[in-house]
């Protein structure tokens, strides 16, 4: 596991899959796809590795999985944001903003 | 919460595993294929579109094996896997898994019915009683001796006016009477009560009320009793409207106040009361008179409870005063009496005082056979491991983790132990109240009651026992695979040679053990089993055999003493007139009765005592013939007869003891005394006798006539050569003639009432011959497994010898002597190991040294016995086996 690119900051892919599944139900493909797309293409999911965090949110009670019927027709099993789901992204976006914050600061200190 | 749910998905993933894992790979699937049908789109061709997909993908078992921790907990998962296996294993060696079961749940089972014994009847032996862990037992003694006294009324009522560091004080005093419900009469035992009693003990009545304040005092003034449970359940037939109702005591019309919860029994161990009445009804319970008043009247057994914080010490030291102070307002009856506190388990005046050193001895026992239990089990397990090492090597060389294995291991062990300790608390439970079954104590109406308490202290402490030592030889053969040099041990299995390595030596550690344990418990029964030989046969001073001894209980039915008189005088006329009977008489106590001695200050005639020394013997009142009825021998003098009544000048027969102490060198007889205010002269010296029990030093002792000395109670005496049973329907029927509303009690032979108080000792014998029995076949157990397994590992050494010539009772002898010089090592440490122990038996062993050569020559036999068979099957098994086969292996 330990040979992906690191992409993404440590530990910031559950916040970013909470971000994707904000406003709509989506597939595992579909998450790694919004997460590209709204990114602007400057990050990229490693399509395996999204899979153990989708079990670990899901096993934390922030998302919801069930089975569904995807655009063209395949059997998917399509996550969505729970209650608490959602309190925990205010709460990480929040974090984010204040650690970013602080990081910004510190690099363009004279 | 959400991590409380977290927890539960974790914990219900476990339970879904299959399911789980199949739905994973169906969604990795569907992705798998989202993404080879988008680059199809873009135009590959179907074959690279799926390549790239994958690769895109990553690895797919990979990822599964990843998510799968995401979801559960991946040692719980392992946890459950090991437990299949471990379960598995159990079952494919049934023999080896109920053996190794057995032998725990013995082990746990019994130290914690022993411990539970402990419990109920020394600690907290009083069911529903609050506070025990402040609760005394309070007595008298004299002071510079060790000689335990009750406590007089007085000095209780002004125990509790003066103390200030006690909560409060109880007294309590067990006694009998007979109980008749309509036509019915049983022999019910009750206590005589302060009134404070329920309310100190903190004990509720069921229905009714306690005793009030105002209900101890005034002579015979409140006739009002609480009932017992198990009386108002079975006597009454749960009647809910007793109280109010009356009930005949002693032909004292009671008021039934209250019943007793179901749980409480009194505080008497031993027995169960079925009734209490207030102190104020003493006189109408006890046959020797009026005490309330009497501040010399040493009568009752009290307990005291301690404020929150005092200290024994503390207490005793205000007792001490207090006793100084009494001493100093009533020199007369309290010179040199002072008050004495024990804890409960230590109790003087119950039958704690005959268990407390059975129990003790019980429990060590109980606790050697645990260790050999568990001994045993380690041995099992280690003779396991080694024929699992090849298990354990394959393992590893397939790429199992050292940490995986010993896990595994680990849990195998506690899936044993765990099974066992189930067993060993059901074994606990079941035998909880064992104890009654084996007391010899029966009286019909009389309830015997040992109270067990399973504690969860006593449970937990020998199933960590058991836990431990299993986990410990559990995990040996992670410890000896880890060390496993894999491709030199999957080459050369089976190939042992007997002895050697440091595996068998610590086998052989383990055999030395169970063999020592079990030859001190063999020789300890031994010591006990001929302490109670010896016991059985030695001469207690009278004939036991051609006398049988009974009572009327006039008392109860209310006799007063001119019609008790009378009653007796026609009794033994008409017992006299029976076919078979030589002689009759009476006595107010049987020898060897639980009853109390009359006992008083004497005065001797010409003896100048020391200073501080108050003479005070004890003395029976007996009729005429005693002596040739019951079977002492009169040395010099006469004994009573007739004449010695009333009219006649006081009279005395001294004991031997007596007479060498007080007249040494003199002929005793028409020497006097005075007891009582009264001068006798003695007209006799009797041979010395026991008394109360067969260990007993010789002690001064006289006897008086009980014309002289007259109660209504008395014990009659009958030597004849029919047989106790067969001259009581003779005797009911005499007794019916005189008054057809008695009956007689059980008539028993002397050497019956003999046996019952040896009691203690045979109990310590039952106790020590199941435990010693049950080390004996659980050392059996542990050394033929070990042989055994030792001849299996070494079957291709045997079969060489045997290629070479040796025959089959060469190598029979070779396995033999072996196991021989293993079992001797042990015999010599546990023989080393009882001498040293066996000397704190010494008040259960009757005129037998703790180092009787016969006991330990019979624990010796026994072992080598034992070592023979163990070693015997195995070492057959050996020598048939065939040479050209045990070379293949």
């Amino acid at each position: 596991m330990a040979k992906e690119k690191p992409d993404l900051v440590y530990g910031t892919l559950d916040m970013l899959i909470l971000k994707a599944l904000q406003y709509d139900s989506r597939h595992g493909l579909a998450i790694a796809d919004r997460i590209q797309q709204m990114s602007k293409e400057i990050l990229h999911v490693e399509q395996g590795s999204l899979y153990p965090a989708l079990y670990r949110l899901e096993a934390q009670g922030w998302i919801k999985a069930e089975w569904g019927v995807s655009d063209n027709n395949r059997k998917a099993r399509y996550y969505k944001l729970t209650a608490a789901g959602r309190k925990q992204l205010t709460a990480e976006e929040e974090h984010w903003v204040r650690i970013t914050k602080g990081i910004d600061l510190v690099l363009s200190g004279a | 919460m959400p991590r409380l749910r977290a927890w539960f998905c974790r914990f219900a993933g476990l339970f879904r595993k299959n399911r789980r894992d199949a739905e994973m790979a169906e969604e990795m699937q569907a992705h798998v294929d989202l993404l080879t049908e988008r680059n199809i789109a873009a135009g590959m061709s179907p074959e690279d579109a799926r390549n790239a997909a994958l690769r895109e993908f990553g690895g797919v078992e990979q990822i599964k094996e990843i998510a799968r921790e995401e979801r559960v907990w991946r040692w719980a998962d392992e946890f459950v896997q090991d437990i299949r296996f471990g379960g598995r294993m159990l079952f494919r060696n049934p023999g080896f898994s109920i053996l190794a079961i057995l032998c725990l749940m013995l082990g746990i089972g019994t130290s914690a019915a022993v411990m539970s014994w402990i419990e109920g009847i020394l600690i907290r032996p009083y069911p529903l009683v609050a506070h025990q862990d402040r609760m005394v037992a309070l007595f008298g003694t004299k002071q510079g001796t060790t000689e335990k006294e009750g406590l007089s009324y007085p000095d209780f009522l002004d125990l509790q006016k003066y103390s200030t560091l006690f909560e409060s004080f109880i007294v309590d005093r067990i006694m009998g009477t007979t109980l008749s419900i309509g036509d019915r009469a049983e022999r019910a035992s009750g206590g005589i009560v302060s009134a404070n009693y329920f309310d100190a003990l903190g004990v509720w009545p069921m229905l009714g009320r306690g005793f009030r304040p105002e209900e101890g005092e005034g002579r015979n003034a409140h006739p009002v009793t609480v009932i017992s449970y198990l009386t108002w359940h079975d006597r009454y037939r749960g009647d809910p409207d007793i109280i109010g109702k009356t009930q005949y005591l002693n032909g004292v019309q009671h008021t039934i106040i209250g019943v007793a919860p179901e749980k409480f029994h009194g505080t008497f161990i031993g027995y169960s009361f079925n009734f209490w009445v207030p102190t104020s009804m003493q006189e109408t319970f006890d046959t020797t008179g009026y005490k309330l008043e009497d501040r010399g009247a040493r009568w009752i057994e009290g307990y005291a409870f301690l404020k929150p914080g005092v200290t024994r010490q503390q207490a005793q030291a205000e007792l001490n005063a207090i006793a100084q102070r009494l001493e100093n307002d009533f020199p007369e009856t309290n010179r040199g009496h002072v008050f004495e506190i024990l804890p409960l388990s230590k109790t003087p005046f119950n039958a704690v005082t005959n268990l407390s050193p059975v129990l003790a001895i019980t429990s060590g026992v109980a606790a050697f056979v645990l260790l050999i239990a568990c001994a045993n089990v380690s041995n099992l397990l280690l003779a396991r491991s080694l024929l699992r090492r090849h298990e354990m090597t394959m393992r590893l060389a397939l790429g199992a983790g050292r940490r995986r294995l010993i896990k595994q291991l680990f849990t195998e062990g506690l899936l044993l132990s765990v099974i066992s300790a189930a067993g060993g608390i059901m074994v606990a439970y079941w035998c909880r109240n064992a104890l009654v079954l084996i007391s010899p104590v029966r009286s019909p109406g009389i309830t015997i009651d040992y109270p067990g308490q399973l504690d969860w202290r006593v449970l937990v402490l020998s199933v960590a026992v058991c836990i431990g030592s299993t986990m410990l030889f559990a995990l040996v053969p992670a410890i000896q695979a880890s060390h496993v040099d894999l491709s030199g041990a999957l080459k050369s299995e089976g190939s042992g040679m007997i002895g050697g390595s440091g595996r068998s030596r610590l086998r052989s550690v383990l055999v030395f053990v169970q063999v020592a344990l079990s030859f001190v418990l063999i020789a300890g029964t031994g010591l006990v089993l001929r302490s109670l030989v010896r016991m059985q046969n030695a001469d207690p001073g009278f004939s036991t055999r051609s006398v049988v001894v009974t009572s009327v209980d006039l008392f109860s039915a209310g006799y007063k003493p001119d019609r008790a008189k009378i009653f007796y005088e026609q009794l033994l006329e008409r017992i006299r007139a029976l076919p078979g009977v030589q002689s009759a008489t009476l006595a107010r106590l049987r020898p060897f009765s639980y009853g109390v001695y009359s006992s008083a200050p004497l005065e001797i005639e010409g003896y100048q005592p020391p200073r501080n020394e108050q003479l005070t013997a004890d003395y029976n009142e007996v009729g005429e013939g005693y002596f040739a009825t019951i079977g002492i021998p009169i040395i010099t003098g006469r004994e009573f007869n007739r004449t010695d009544d009333e009219n006649a000048p006081p009279v005395a027969i001294v004991n031997e003891t007596m007479a060498a102490k007080y007249w040494p060198g003199k002929d005793a007889v028409g020497q006097r005394l005075k007891v009582k205010d009264k001068w006798m002269e003695i007209v006799g010296v009797a041979k010395k006798a026991n008394y109360r029990t067969k260990l007993e030093q010789p002690t001064p002792f006289f006897y008086v006539p009980v014309r002289q000395n007259f109660f209504v109670q008395n014990n009659i005496i009958i030597r004849t050569d029919q047989s106790a049973p067969a001259i009581s329907n003779a005797l009911a029927r005499e007794v019916h003639a005189l008054n057809p509303n008695l009956a007689p009690l059980d008539a028993i032979s002397l050497q019956e009432q003999v046996d019952l108080m040896s009691y203690t000792q045979r109990l310590a014998v039952a106790l020590l011959a199941v435990f010693g029995g049950m080390a004996l076949f659980l050392a059996a157990i542990g050394l033929y497994a070990v042989m055994s397994y030792s001849v299996s590992q070494t079957t291709r050494e045997l079969g060489m010898r045997m290629a070479l010539g040796a025959r089959a009772g060469d190598v029979l002898g070779l396995v033999i002597s072996r196991g021989l010089r293993l079992t001797t090592a042990g015999i010599v440490i546990g023989a080393i190991a009882a001498v040293l122990m066996t000397r704190l038996m010494g008040n259960l062993l009757y005129k037998v040294s703790p180092r009787d050569p016969i006991a330990f020559g019979f624990a010796l036999i026994v072992m080598i016995a034992v070592a023979l068979i163990a070693c015997f099957l195995p070492a057959r098994r050996a020598a048939r086996v065939d040479p050209a086969r045990a070379l293949r292996v």
